[in-house]
């Protein structure tokens, strides 16, 4: 009975729920998902992690080449984000070339590493104008079952700290590159960004880390994504009803709360790798 | 064709940049039904950015892209120079969501609304003024809104101090740019796309201030339509 109200009527299945303050998975409004996050898992990339938020599975590869610096900033290097939404994670992404969410959702991570100055891109400069690392970092969704971005932004942060750099060198008589693979060296990550998804519900009701039912359902979707000197980087809001300054605030209030118990994650996880090494 | 700048009553930006000018809008004008075949069109300039807006729908939609209950949204915008990439992309999605939000759309199902921005010159809070001229084009096209929106660009300078409207220039120098859409009908964040990072004090300001310039740009939209159907007898 319960299964044939949830399939004609969504919107009122999900009403009823919100008016006892809990939602059809059972969790309360603030609650996040299970989260769960793995490194080292893709032996063939320089880095490699991957995390599940409840059902939303995001895998990330670092592979870093050498390239030329960019002409207008000689001594930087580059970090190319991509985020892949293939249909293999949801009915509602066709095969072909990436459509807005992806194309969005590359953005949206490119302009978080530029905002929370999460590498200092003076380091991935080999020798100034001549040899720099390139670190492409491919996020691909294996699972889509909501808040994307979230998962994106904890995926590539694990990754960037588990990956490792060989040493190069720059021969200086045959002017070629030389890569020493034994000597590998991590990267120096100097923040950790966290993001928080929000979902508004027929403009008052907020809730926080929604399903992809639930996203669907929702007026408006919001990520708030701070550091861990209590710093916004991004507010995403990319349209949808309005939000009061009260309810942004306490968005931006639980936001800060989730970046302590992802920082501890992604630190626990690292610091295991290092000691079964 | 209808053309309405705002002069007076707000102080031009002075070639120099003196401080004293950065709470300030730049001069900002908007002229409305310049092109034939679109259903509503409309350019808005504020200070030298300036994009033109085309809007046709209610109209036919394809089948893959049809919604049962409501009107499609799409968004085009066409940079100055090359081919619209991944941050058109973002850009895009910015400004559907918003047009989403004003739109009517359960009063046109399975048609289409599609906005198309073309980029004319960029001097800094380009997505401000696509979000501007849009609404001014879907007000052209006479299209059903609940609400209007504009939006505001604030730039947070290395010495923390808020610039209002930057320039291309200052936008570079900025550690922190926030683009806010408001709300006419009660002076809310409709859309909030940020880069740089800054403090929860500083969000707080840019959105008060961004308010407070909103409603400047409403008054502007009102006085718009009034001379513009004042003229029909």
């Amino acid at each position: 009975m319960a299964a044939g109200f949830k399939t004609a009527e969504p919107l009122e299945y999900h009403r009823s729920f919100l008016k006892e303050n809990c939602r059809p998975d059972g969790r309360e409004l603030g609650e996040f998902r299970p989260t769960t996050l793995n490194i080292s898992s893709v032996s063939t990339a320089d880095g490699s992690a991957l995390v599940k938020i409840g059902n939303t599975t995001v895998i990330c590869g670092i592979k870093a080449e050498l390239t030329t610096p960019p002409s207008d900033a000689p001594n930087r290097g580059y970090i190319v984000p991509n985020v892949d939404l293939p249909p293999l994670c949801s009915s509602k992404f066709r095969p072909g070339p990436p459509g807005e969410q992806a194309q969005a959702a590359s953005q949206f991570i490119a302009d978080v590493i530029e905002s929370s100055d999460l590498i200092n891109m003076e380091e991935l400069c080999i020798e100034k104008s001549k040899l720099c690392w390139v670190l492409y970092c491919d996020i691909m969704c294996l699972d889509y079952d909501g808040n994307l971005l979230d998962a994106c932004i904890i995926v590539l942060l694990a990754a960037l700290k588990n990956a490792q750099l060989p040493e190069v060198t720059i021969n200086k008589e045959t002017d070629l590159a030389e890569a020493d693979i034994q000597k590998k060296q991590p990267l120096k990550i100097n923040r950790l960004p966290v993001g928080s998804s929000f979902a508004v519900f027929d403009d008052s009701i907020i809730i926080v880390d929604p399903t992809a039912e639930e996203e669907s359902l929702s007026t408006a979707l919001l990520t708030v994504v701070t550091d861990e000197e209590d710093r916004l980087c991004a507010v995403h809001k990319p349209g949808g009803t309005s939000l009061s300054g009260e309810k942004l605030q306490h968005c931006i209030n639980r936001a800060i709360t989730r970046n302590k118990e992802i920082s501890k994650l992604v630190n626990k996880v690292t610091e295991s790798m290092k000691t079964a090494k | 064709m209808t053309l309405m700048s705002a002069t007076k009553g707000l102080c031009a930006r002075t070639m120099m940049e003196l401080d004293q000018s950065y709470s300030v809008l730049r001069e900002y004008g908007s002229e409305q039904s310049l092109l034939s075949k679109p259903d509503g069109s409309s350019t808005f300039v504020q200070g030298d950015t300036s994009i033109l807006a085309g809007v046709y729908g209610p109209a036919e939609v394809k089948v893959s892209k049809e919604i049962y209950d409501r009107a499609t949204v799409e968004v085009l915008i066409q940079p100055k120079m090359g081919l619209p990439g991944v941050r058109e992309r973002a850009r895009e999605q910015c400004v559907r969501e918003t047009c989403e939000a004003a739109l009517l759309l359960t009063l046109h199902p399975r048609s289409s609304v599609t906005v198309i921005l073309q980029v004319i010159h960029d001097d800094g809070s380009l997505l401000s003024c696509c979000l501007n001229a849009a609404c001014m084009a879907l007000m052209d096209a006479g299209l059903p809104m609940s609400h209007l929106f504009c939006s505001v660009t604030c730039a947070i300078s290395k010495e923390g101090q808020i610039i209002i409207d930057p320039t291309a220039r200052q936008e570079k120098e900025c550690p922190a740019l926030l683009t806010f859409a408001i709300d006419s009908a009660e002076c809310n964040v409709l859309m909030s796309s940020t880069t740089g990072s800054f403090s929860v004090q500083e969000l707080q300001q840019c959105i008060a201030i961004s308010q407070k310039a909103s409603e400047q740009i409403f008054q502007f939209y009102r006085d718009s339509v009034k001379r513009r159907y004042s003229k029909i007898k």
